[in-house]
């Protein structure tokens, strides 16, 4: 072995290995990664640059995970031996066009803190997975940056979706910008912009996002995407001067009950009044400050706030005249044309989807015909065959906006109608249960008025919602005079919110029976 | 037309001598083949060689002009058999698909060709379809190769390489009258880079001419005795010419010193990522000049045994890089050692896992394990006793991170078929349903879940035979248009009338091989210059038997799918009920629509543009819209309210208003949320006028009843 050790003496480690550059993009399918590789790989070979470009092409490019890997040295009379894939620990540069697509990179390793530049678009891509979920299963953003912040020797974070949409383009262009304006790559700016040009398709807007990307990743400036556009009604109302006067005495009231509370309690009447009218907003409050006599201070009047907010969404339940004055608002219609935003010249026609059954229109009729007809399946029958159907409304035009306008205008006569009398006895019932615990286990009793979450949307959906609220109100009195019974019931509510039948919450609730069955036994 | 146009890179392929070639691997390829002579060419997409058959297809003037048939097969079977010209006639051929589900269905042709041998160079360029990316069962293509007697080459993933593994294949199959497999795998194939061009070279003998003068011979018929004959001729003949053309033209490649206590034998694909990891150690330079030894395989079967051992003299360890399993090349080797008494011990899945990629991480760790165990010695003291504990990682972020499977695109019209069995089985309760290969496999993943089980390529409705006799529930079968002319006409539909099964088969025909990237088929109604398109499937199902057939001209009316749903499912006849559910992919009709809707609009002309909204303050943020779509441009938003829990659903500009969202809320009674906005670019003047008074109605309306209570109007 010695001899051959002579014969095998070992070369230095050759300094031209560092030299090589790494960069790899993680992508998904259909935002432009082939796109971006080309022109990276197109500015090095024109600047003097051997460079090697590989993907993986295939059935992941339809909306899955792809990725994108380049290597590139200074031309020399050899050609390098460049790797087809990248290793972890072994990355200069990681693009990725999605923020949890940089979470991938980081579980692969491809983010080090000794020499990755990690680019990253701070805006979402949702995955199927989370948008499925009933209830809020979209992924942390924050974990992400916080790990990205650990993993990466330098970050470069903005909404780069943005940039490309507000240019008319798609993110493989402010990509392309970023990674320029990070300066990793040893290309000028106006190299960069020369493959952009060279492409020859929609250079105006590649360039436009390219140079804002550009400027952005210089400063260092970082963004996330801001939330949907503002839903929360504005502070003051618009309407007849004689109401805005009723209004303000009304909320007035807003300021006798206890401080933390008032915020909340402020969104919930706005949303009452607006739902219904003035009166509807005293009868909130005058069902919120009974709440807030019996709250404890000591627990910063926990019950009333969140009271406040699912009172609130109790309140306005949906309805038929609910859809419908909605749909017809002059605000409503501002809203859709801020998002489609037609060009100038053109028109928009609107088309709604409705499908009203049975039970949604006897619940419009005074409650006790309505009761009548609900309590006879022949009726019920009758009325779905006349009427439960898929309609396509027209709201441009003016007939069958009127039919809506109308409709929404019927709102005045809500409290009549069979609906509302059986909202309102769920409605009491729930209060009743939560105000029943309320001396004798707090947590309890606020764990029950948030269980009010649970129903919400409409015929099936709404249906399915009800009853998974109702097994979780079983949990409730399962679990009544338990130490640890507010926090089973939140786990109940989060199971619920897990999938769409509640196979979680069955799972959840047999786990209590067995241990509430034991007790009592 | 193809998913990726190569229109403007095909004219690359004209390069003449000397000149510098610079693109991705695929087209090096075709331009290797144009300058090897190649007579006729053909295969049959699918990734990672899709994309070959779309250069062949945009390249077919320029290939018609050397005097090459191109030919798309109807499947690789069809593809392989093609290669029977070069039985007889002294005409180069070269065909592609992936490998091993293709060279699967392609076997029996393989089978043949290489017990007939040939006379001309056959070339089957294999697309193998192993690790990250890959969208089939992991194997090796290598097997075939063994059984077969096909000579199976490995090249190094550079195009300089690739396109000699083009010339030295057709060279070494006429050496040997054996066919060749050149594999090339995912990365390979998309690899860019550079070479040296040469003219391209017009066939000696042209498929055209051969026919003039027609050729037959006997023994060269698969038949007995001829058959046995043919065995002993490739193991006594062809076998050791193949050895001796190997080793005498340098086909393997030495690399690093002669000498030296321990060497590595690597396959020809494996070569830079065994580089990759030995310039990490220190121990080759950025050209890949190595200080270890290497013997790389660029014919991986069969092996030239005292090649090998020559390799081996006087080393006192070897390590096999050999992707996938089992482990060919190792026992290959392993038994040569073993009877040459060799005192060279052998390493290769010790060190290196039996299954899966080798990536970057996994062949350092190898090539590192070996050498600790054989040559500590040579690994820099760094890495010997490395004295730095590596740092711990930042948080964690497996359970953070969703996993991203492939799916529908935005506006697929394949989304509403299975939107439809999903609310069919809501209502009827689950049935058993088999998958088929293509995007409709997607549907068996999140949010549909339906079907749980893929046989191949037009096997579908076949792998529900057992259930053909019917029960309580029918049993469902989907088969894309692709599987369907592939395979799924005989071996599915045929199948199933012969057997008189009483099942349901949907097919699912979108116009296009759409999951390879969007190729045309027989039932394309797109015009093809140079192929015969518009025949419908319907036709073809009629053709064979079927006596219950459904067409649905437009996948996006739900409840019409779910009509001819229930009635499949609940009529009184009881043989097999085929639907035929039509719409165009709506990835190629987006590409085809949009430049000729923008060219309209600029032209002044009428034009309605569709997309649709949710309305916020309406959604409940329920996500049952969701749950029956997937569609990438239905996404969720949270808002800035207070009062909200849950994020609410939004469509992004992506969407192109196939209608889906509105179809299915009103099948499924989900929630009145969607509307559908129409721009109509260009309006008439009545057009304007009309609306222009319906607005203004409309607007006093609104004024009017804002002007008599209270609102609370977003910002």
């Amino acid at each position: 072995m010695s001899a051959n050790s002579v014969a095998l003496e070992r070369k230095k480690h050759d300094p031209r290995i560092g030299e090589v550059i790494k960069l790899a993009i993680m992508a998904v399918g259909g935002q432009g990664g082939g796109v971006l590789t080309n022109w990276v790989e197109d500015v090095a070979r024109a600047n003097g640059y051997d460079v090697q470009a590989t993907s993986v092409a295939g059935v992941a490019q339809r909306t899955g995970a792809t990725i994108y890997y380049i290597e590139m040295a200074p031309a020399g009379d050899k050609k390098p031996v460049f790797s087809l894939m990248p290793s972890a620990g072994d990355v200069d540069i990681l693009v990725a066009a999605e923020m949890m697509e940089a979470g991938r990179a980081i579980i692969r390793g491809f983010v080090t803190p000794d020499r990755t530049t990690l680019i990253v678009s701070s805006h979402r891509a949702l995955a199927v997975s989370e948008k499925t979920v009933p209830g809020d299963g979209i992924a942390s953003t924050e974990e992400v940056v916080a790990a990205a912040e650990v993993a990466a020797q330098r970050l470069i974070l903005f909404d780069m979706e943005e940039i490309a949409l507000s240019s008319g383009t798609v993110i493989s262009a402010s990509l392309l910008g970023a990674l320029a304006g990070s300066q990793t790559l040893p290309f000028t700016r106006s190299a960069f912009e020369a493959a952009i040009e060279r492409s020859g398709r929609g250079v105006k807007q590649s360039l436009a996002a390219f140079s804002t990307a550009y400027e952005m990743a210089q400063t260092g400036e970082r963004t996330m995407p801001g939330k949907g556009k503002s839903a929360a009604p504005a502070d003051m109302p618009s309407g007849p001067g004689r109401l805005i006067e009723k209004w303000q005495k009304l909320s007035g009231r807003i300021s006798a009950l206890p401080e933390p509370t008032r915020n909340m309690a402020l969104a919930g009447l706005r949303a009452v009044v607006d739902y219904q009218d003035l009166a509807y907003g005293a009868d909130y409050l005058d069902r919120l400050e009974v709440i807030a006599g019996r709250d404890r201070p000591d627990r910063q009047f926990a019950l009333t706030t969140e009271a406040a907010k699912y009172l609130a969404k109790a309140m306005c339940y949906d309805d038929v005249f609910r859809v419908a004055d909605i749909k017809t608002r002059g605000s409503r219609f501002r809203q859709v044309h801020d998002e489609i935003s037609p060009a100038n010249g053109t028109r928009m026609m609107i088309t709604e989807f409705m499908h009203p059954r049975a039970e949604e229109l006897v619940g419009l009729l005074p409650a006790r015909l309505g009761r009548r007809l609900s309590d006879s399946p022949s009726a019920m029958r009758l009325i779905d065959r006349l009427f439960n159907r898929g309609r396509r409304v027209r709201t441009d035009r003016l007939m069958p906006f009127l039919q809506l306008y109308v409709m929404g205008g019927l709102r005045r006569y809500r409290r009549g109608t069979l609906r509302h009398s059986e909202e309102v006895a769920h409605m009491e019932s729930w209060l009743a249960t939560a105000l029943s615990t309320v001396e004798s286990d707090y947590d309890l009793a606020v764990e029950v008025i948030r269980n009010r979450r649970l129903i919400k949307g409409y015929s099936d959906t709404h249906a399915r919602g009800l009853s998974k609220y109702d097994r979780v109100m079983e949990g409730v009195s399962l679990l009544a005079g338990r130490a640890d019974a507010a926090d089973w019931v939140r786990r109940l509510r989060e199971a619920a919110l897990k999938d769409e039948k509640g196979d979680a919450l069955d799972g959840a609730l047999e786990t209590v029976r067995s241990f509430t069955g034991e007790l009592s036994s | 037309m193809a998913e990726r146009s190569f229109a403007k890179e095909v004219q690359k392929l004209k390069l003449g001598e000397g000149e510098t070639f610079a693109g991705e691997g695929i087209l090096a390829i075709t331009k290797a083949l144009l300058e090897s002579g190649v007579g006729y060419v053909g295969g049959y997409q699918g990734a990672p060689i899709s994309h070959l058959m779309d250069v062949l297809a945009d390249a077919e003037e320029i290939l018609s002009d050397l005097g090459v048939r191109y030919e798309a097969n109807a499947s690789e079977a069809a593809a392989a058999a093609m290669l029977a010209a070069s039985v007889h006639y002294p005409i180069r051929g070269a065909v592609t698909f992936k490998g091993p589900v293709g060279v699967n269905v392609a076997s029996d042709a393989l089978a043949n060709l290489a017990s007939s041998g040939v006379t001309g160079g056959a070339l089957v360029i294999v697309g193998e379809d192993y690790g990250e990316g890959s969208s089939i069962m992991q194997e090796r293509s290598h097997a075939f190769a063994m059984k077969s007697q096909i000579w199976l080459m490995d090249p190094r993933p550079n195009l300089p390489s690739i396109v000699r593994a083009v010339e030295d294949g057709f060279d070494l199959s006429e050496a040997t009258n054996t066919p060749v497999m050149l594999m090339v795998r995912i990365r390979s194939c998309h690899v860019t880079g550079t070479f040296t061009a040469r003219d391209n070279k017009r066939p000696p003998l042209t498929v055209r001419e051969a026919l003039s003068n027609p050729r037959s011979d006997y023994s060269r018929v698969v038949l007995p005795p001829m058959s046995y004959a043919q065995e002993q001729n490739k193991i006594n003949d062809r076998w050791p010419a193949a050895q001796a053309y190997i080793r005498d033209k340098g086909l393997n490649e030495f690399f690093g010193p002669k000498d030296g206590p321990v060497g590595i034998v690597v396959q020809g694909g494996m070569y830079n990522g065994v580089i990759r990891a030995l310039q990490r150690l220190g121990l080759a330079d950025i050209y890949g000049e190595t200080d270890i030894p290497l013997y790389c395989l660029n014919v991986t079967y069969p092996i030239v045994a005292d090649e090998f051992l020559d390799f081996c003299e006087g080393k006192e360890a070897v390590l096999v890089v050999e992707e996938g399993q089992p482990e060919f090349l190792e026992q290959a080797l392993g038994s040569a050692l073993y009877r040459a008494k060799s005192g060279t011990s052998l390493h290769g899945k010790d060190v290196l896992p039996m299954a899966g990629e080798y990536t970057g991480q996994v062949m350092l760790d190898g090539v590192e394990a070996f050498l600790r165990k054989t040559a500590p010695d040579l690994l820099p003291a760094q890495i010997r006793s490395p004295n730095a504990v590596k740092t711990a990682a930042g948080p964690d972020l497996t359970k953070t991170v969703p996993i991203r499977p492939p799916g529908f695109c935005v506006g697929c019209p394949e989304r509403p078929i299975f939107a439809a069995l999903k609310m069919t089985e809501q209502a009827r309760g689950k049935h058993q349903i088999a998958g088929d290969i293509g995007c409709h496999l997607f549907a068996c993943l999140p949010p549909f879940e339906i079907g749980g089980s893929t046989m191949g390529y037009g096997l579908g409705p076949a792998s529900n035979a057992a259930f053909d006799g019917g029960g309580e529930r029918r049993s469902i079968a989907i088969i894309g248009d692709g599987g369907f002319w592939h395979n799924g006409l005989s071996s599915s539909v045929g199948n199933a009338v012969y057997n008189k099964s009483d099942s349901v088969i949907v097919v699912v025909d979108n116009f296009y091989s759409a999951a390879t990237g969007g190729q045309d088929i027989l039932s394309s109604r797109a015009d093809n210059k140079s192929k015969s398109t518009g025949h419908p499937i319907a036709e073809a199902v009629k053709g064979v038997g079927v006596k219950w057939v459904r067409e649905i001209d437009r996948t996006y009316d739900v409840p019409k799918m779910r009509k001819i749903l229930d009635e499949a499912l609940t009529t009184d006849y009881d043989g097999p009920k085929v639907i035929v559910a039509s719409s165009e992919c709506m990835l190629n009709r987006q590409r085809r629509e949009k430049p000729l809707r923008d060219k309209a609009i600029a032209a002044g002309r009428r034009v309605e543009k569709p997309r649709f909204g949710v309305d916020e303050d309406i959604c409940t943020g329920d996500h049952a819209c969701i749950r029956l779509s997937g569609c990438p441009s239905l996404s969720l938003k949270k808002l800035d309210d207070p009062l909200r829990d849950d994020p609410i659903a939004a469509i992004d500009q992506s969407c192109v208003g196939c209608g889906n969202c509105g179809e299915v809320a009103d099948a499924a009674i989900l929630c009145p949320s969607f509307y559908r906005a129409d721009v109509v670019h260009n309006p008439g003047w009545m057009e304007r006028t009309l609306a222009g008074i319906s607005n203004a109605a409309i607007s006093f309306l609104q004024r009017r009843r804002s002007g008599n209570r209270l609102e609370f109007v977003k910002a």
